[in-house]
């Protein structure tokens, strides 16, 4: 039973533990031994924390056993992307300039966790400070990708969607700034969501973009994912720009599409998505699911939203911006590596450019360059100010298509895992990748993605559902529906067509 | 517009106190003006009367009564410190003006 | 760096062909419960980065929330000082590198302020009205203690290293700076000095702060123009940095205005700087060059939501403000009826407060003002210490003047009175009763030592039958000799015409 036990999904999983079947150190233990088979090779693991994890599971079995009651998920193994803080375990959001620190405290999220039982099995790789599309920007190596061990799992969050992938974890938590959830999960065959901006606390996520930055579950079926993002979103006092409303039935919606049934929903295909520029396979693939969910009686429409055209410019304004602002924390004074100028004067100030200079990776030092030359004093106007414009007219032509359509789709990314190295020589060719996912982010509007199927190489593509902010239940009852239907025609998960990784002796 | 180019890179990263090579410097300052060519097209829509978005949900008004709770225990606070002395974070000298 | 000799002119001299201009910055720590983003407590120890959470330690992940008190505390301030409060205002990150700002940023108030275009009428000692117009008044947070190590007398240069204490960043900021002020002329030195004062004074009344300039609870930058007169363009200012007492305020503005005089009169240009107060010396020397590092980068803060102060709360806080130091003593000058010269006297003499508590233990104002104005203020000159050293409370100056107006004792035995409640001898009844202090009322005793100087200067009679009046005073003076100053004057007086009248 314990081998595959890492092959359910998460509310499977949880049915087994509710029932006794299984008990969660069995299931935590089954999944580090999985960790220990395959993450060799997969690399999605920065920290793995088998004696925590075990403890924490330990626990949840001696409470379910003293007859307390517990929320669904509890008992069942979770990773954590390495960009949330978690105390006790160290936490280096991918990069050299925190190797080896330990926060003292917990994210919200974490808490949250905690206090559900969940065990932590460690920390997953991830772009350095989440800033990629490829994990590669990762100080301490890339991660591969399931399906092909020479192939990105995506990012920055590949990490994550690499241990959901893998059946190393049957949940993980992942952050999406511009995609860094929902592009992991399309080329990785999984499912990655971002709620609304402001649905779960950013209180312990190492900020990148603070307009932009959410975090998410990265999990293998839509109702897992929506059982997680209820388990840990919702209001935070500690954060002072999450939504006071409560979420809503995520489960419930999650489980209402499962029924396949999406009548008199209206799905808006956005013109400016899924054309030039996106791999054959990915459109073909579209196209079909679009052809599915007609079936299942969506009345599908065509929506435009020409300020798209915008989005990539805006986003590589804002984010770099707010992101050199939140990065300059780190500067070898309180926390972090320290490293002293070769010669010359030991200034705070010459070991703070020496620390950073040598702390932080090339794409780091692109975008924090690039965000303070667009804060600088005589360019705010036109660069960050005029970017946040752009924010306007994207939150307008968004709002416009929502009276057209209850839900908005794409494809997630334009093309599918591509292999190392292929897009490194050129940023813009990397920032490219997030063009369809960046829009959700500008906007603060929730969105998912879906596996839909394999493109012509045979690696997955995935399926974006938008949804107008707040109703983050939208996304998963039509992506639980697509997700249903497809399955139906697959005669299982998509998962089960990757190929088996090679297990450690 | 204006362009991004090896000096003003320079000027930059010593704003943002971040220490280049001279490599670093000619491959980024040829990687950035790339960059911002592309992202310049903001300006074209930004017209004056589009108000800019600075947070996407319009949340007014979130604040906390002024309840002090526990701070951080000391060791915490310097468990990561690089250096410290007398529990205080020990920092190289600082040149400028006065505090 | 240092300049070798300062060239000064001499104040007068400066005041004469140049017209000042001065700015005032001035930041209060207000003094709420828990700090201005996070929820470690305000109030801490000597021991260093003992009441830091991970929000004011900066560390990664953390984020602010908005203290509510912090506002409200800002709303008053903007209410006392006359100015528009915002109906919807941001934070914005100031970015700059400093290691006593944990995130190299400062959440402050950028063209946002939560307060704006007010204005503060300013009086000075000898009762001129100014009127210094407030340009905002904006909510931020401190910064920590650096202490420098190593070098020289502990200063930035040549230090070693630097300790740094987070205990204080994070503590809530109201910084209120004025539009430039003109008109001032060779008062500047003094307006200046008068605006903190009545700052302190007010957030005092308010409740926001403790005020101690000397704590670093209000702090003030200096900024100092001058120019050729006062319908030209303004000239190059300089600010001045750590001015720490009020009395330095004045000092280093004129101190500003005579070095700036003699850059000018040498046909230089003032460089636009910042410079640092000396208190030992009253100088000011050059600080750090304005420059390109002053390239802050505001943007909005995307961690923290707009406020939008509703008018109902703006309203209840206005509703709800104390009645502030100016209002308070022309209502107390209006119920006491003292002259403009008296009140400013009381004011400045600080005594004040002990009048307002003497009427309240049952004084006449006059007479209250009369013991602290003019007895007890001369003693407590003689002892080179402040009216509230004393050791005399406004109920003892209340307990005199009652037996005084009861006539119990004169003005004379009264003093003695004040003489033995100052040497600790007890309350003024008690030292009345123990020194023996009581006036003879006892009409018999009186008569009896009358009689007595009667019969000691016979001619004195006749000479008061006749219709002297002069040698009546002599009799009494007996009498009082007699009585040891004991007998009341008035009664004496009477007692001798009479017994002369019926001679």
């Amino acid at each position: 039973m314990s081998a595959e036990l890492p092959r359910r999904s998460a509310a499977e999983l949880a049915a087994l533990l509710a029932s006794g079947e299984t008990s969660s150190v069995e299931l935590t233990q089954a999944h580090l031994d999985r960790i220990a088979a395959v993450d060799d090779a997969v690399a999605a693991f920065l920290h793995v924390d088998a004696e925590g994890a075990l403890a924490a599971a330990a626990e949840t079995d001696r409470r379910r056993a003293a007859g307390e009651e517990l929320p669904e998920l509890a008992g069942v193994p979770i990773a954590v992307k390495d960009v949330v803080v978690t105390k006790g375990l160290p936490t280096t959001a991918g990069s050299k300039i925190l190797e080896g620190w330990v926060p003292p405290y917990d994210a919200t999220l974490v808490e949250r966790l905690r206090a559900a039982g969940l065990p932590i099995l460690g920390k997953t790789n991830m772009d350095e400070f989440a800033m990629g599309s490829s994990t590669e920007f990762s100080a301490y190596g890339p991660t591969r990708n399931p399906w092909d061990l020479e192939r990105i799992p995506g990012g920055s969050g590949g990490g994550s969607a690499a241990a959901v992938a893998a059946f190393e974890a049957p949940l993980a938590i992942g952050t999406d700034t511009g995609g860094s959830i929902r592009q992991p999960g399309a080329v990785t065959g999984t499912v990655g969501a971002k709620p609304t901006y402001g649905g779960i606390s950013r209180y312990g996520l190492i900020a990148m973009a603070s307009s932009l930055d959410q975090a998410g579950p990265v999990t293998r079926t839509v109702l897992d994912a929506a059982l997680l993002h209820e388990l840990i979103g919702g209001h935070d006092p500690r954060d002072a720009t999450s939504l006071p409303d409560p979420l809503g039935p995520l489960a419930a919606a999650a489980r209402e599409g499962a029924t396949g049934e999406l009548k008199g929903v209206r799905v808006g295909v956005v013109a400016e998505l899924g054309g030039e520029g996106y791999q054959s396979g990915v459109r073909d693939r579209f196209a079909e699911s679009i052809e599915l969910l007609r079936g299942a009686g969506a009345e599908i429409v065509e929506v435009h939203c020409p300020s798209f055209e915008y989005a990539l410019a805006a986003y590589y304004l804002i984010m770099p911006a707010e992101a050199s602002s939140n990065l300059a924390k780190f500067d070898g004074m309180r926390f972090g590596l320290r490293v002293e100028p070769s010669d010359g004067p030991v200034t705070a100030e010459r070991v703070m450019a020496a620390t950073r200079g040598a702390g932080f990776g090339d794409e780091v030092k692109r975008r924090v360059i690039l965000g303070t030359y667009a804060l600088s004093a005589g360019y705010y106007d036109a660069y960050y100010g005029s970017a946040q414009k752009v924010r306007t007219l994207i939150q307008r032509d968004l709002a416009t298509a929502f009276t057209q359509a209850d839900v908005l789709v794409s494809p997630t990314a334009p093309t599918t895992a591509f292999r190392f190295g292929e897009k490194l020589d050129d940023p813009l060719a990397m920032y490219l990748n997030d063009v369809a996912t960046i829009p959700a982010n500008l906007a603060g509007i929730p969105g998912i993605s879906v596996p839909n199927g394999l493109a012509e190489d045979g690696l997955p593509t995935g399926f974006q559902v938008l949804a107008p902010a707040r109703e983050d239940a939208r996304v998963y009852r039509v992506a639980a529906a697509l997700e249903t239907l497809l399955e139906s025609t697959w005669g299982g998960s998509i998962l089960d067509r990757a190929p088996e990784l090679e297990v450690a002796p | 517009m204006p362009t991004l180019d090896r000096n003003e890179v320079a000027r930059v990263a010593a704003l943002a106190r971040i220490d280049l090579t001279d490599a670093e410097l000619d491959r980024l300052a040829d990687e950035l003006q790339v960059i911002v060519a592309s992202v310049e097209k903001v300006s074209e829509v930004a017209t004056p009367d589009v108000p800019a978005t600075s947070h996407p949900l319009p949340l007014v008004n979130t604040m906390r009564a002024d309840v002090p709770e526990a701070p951080l225990a000391i060791a915490d606070v310097l468990a990561g410190a690089p250096e410290s002395e007398d529990g205080k974070f020990l920092v190289p000298q600082i040149l400028g003006e006065d505090a | 760096m240092t300049e070798t000799t300062t060239a000064l002119v001499p104040y007068e001299d400066a005041t004469t062909r140049y017209d000042t201009v001065i700015g005032i910055e001035v930041h209060v720590e207000l003094g709420t419960r828990s700090k201005m983003f996070c929820p470690a407590p305000a109030v801490f120890g000597e021991e260093a980065n003992t009441s830091v959470s991970p929000v004011s330690l900066g560390l990664p992940g953390a984020l602010p929330v908005v203290n509510e008190a912090a506002v409200e505390y800002a709303i008053r301030i903007g209410l006392a000082l006359n100015c528009e409060i915002a109906e919807t205002c941001r934070f914005a990150r100031k970015n700059y590198f400093y290691p006593d700002i944990p995130k190299n940023y400062q959440i402050s108030q950028y063209d946002e302020p939560i307060a704006h275009d007010g204005w503060l009428d300013v009086e000075l000692e000898d009762g001129t009205v100014f009127r210094v117009e407030i340009e905002r008044a904006h909510l931020e947070e401190d910064a920590g203690k650096n202490t420098h190590v190593g070098g020289s007398a502990g200063r930035i240069h040549g230090a070693e290293y630097s300790l740094v204490d987070y205990n204080r960043a994070g503590i809530p900021l109201v910084e209120i700076v004025t539009r430039p002020i003109t008109g001032a002329g060779e008062r500047a030195p003094e307006v200046a000095r008068a605006y903190v004062q009545t700052l302190r004074d007010i957030f005092r009344a308010l409740e926001v702060s403790e005020a101690r300039m000397e704590r670093g609870n209000v702090r003030a930058d200096v900024n100092v123009s001058l120019r050729p007169a006062p319908d030209a363009p303004f000239g190059t200012r300089t600010e001045t940095k750590n001015v720490n007492s009020f009395r330095s305020i004045e000092r280093a503005v004129r101190f500003e205005v005579s070095r700036q005089a003699a850059v000018l009169d040498a046909g230089g240009s003032v460089t636009q700087e910042t410079r640092h107060f000396h208190e030992d010396t009253g100088e000011t020397t050059s600080g750090r060059v304005k420059s390109d590092s002053e390239d802050y980068r505001y943007f909005p803060e995307p961690d923290l939501v707009p406020l939008a102060p509703s008018r109902e709360w703006v309203e209840e806080i206005r509703a709800s403000l104390p009645e502030l130091p100016a209002a308070r003593r022309r209502r107390l000058q209006s119920e006491w009826g003292f002259a403009d010269s008296q009140m400013r006297d009381v004011v400045n003499a600080g005594a004040l407060d002990n009048i307002v508590e003497t009427v309240a233990a049952g004084a006449p104002p006059a007479a209250a003002r009369k013991w602290w104005m003019g007895e007890l203020a001369r003693t407590a000159n003689e002892r080179g210490v402040a009216l509230a050293e004393l050791p005399v409370t406004p109920a003892h100056v209340a307990e005199l003047q009652s037996l005084v107006d009861a006539g119990r004792i004169n003005d004379k035995l009264a003093r003695q009175a004040l003489e033995g409640v100052l040497a600790g001898e007890g309350t003024p009844s008690q030292v009345v009763e123990s020194r023996g202090l009581e006036v003879v009322s006892d009409d018999g005793a009186l008569l009896a030592a009358v009689d007595e100087a009667l019969a000691a200067q016979p001619d004195v009679v006749e000479k008061i039958r006749s219709g002297n009046q002069g040698p009546v005073g002599a009799i009494i003076g007996a009498v009082m000799k007699a009585t040891r100053g004991q007998a009341d004057a008035a009664r004496v007086r009477e007692l001798v015409l009479q017994r002369v009248g019926e001679g």
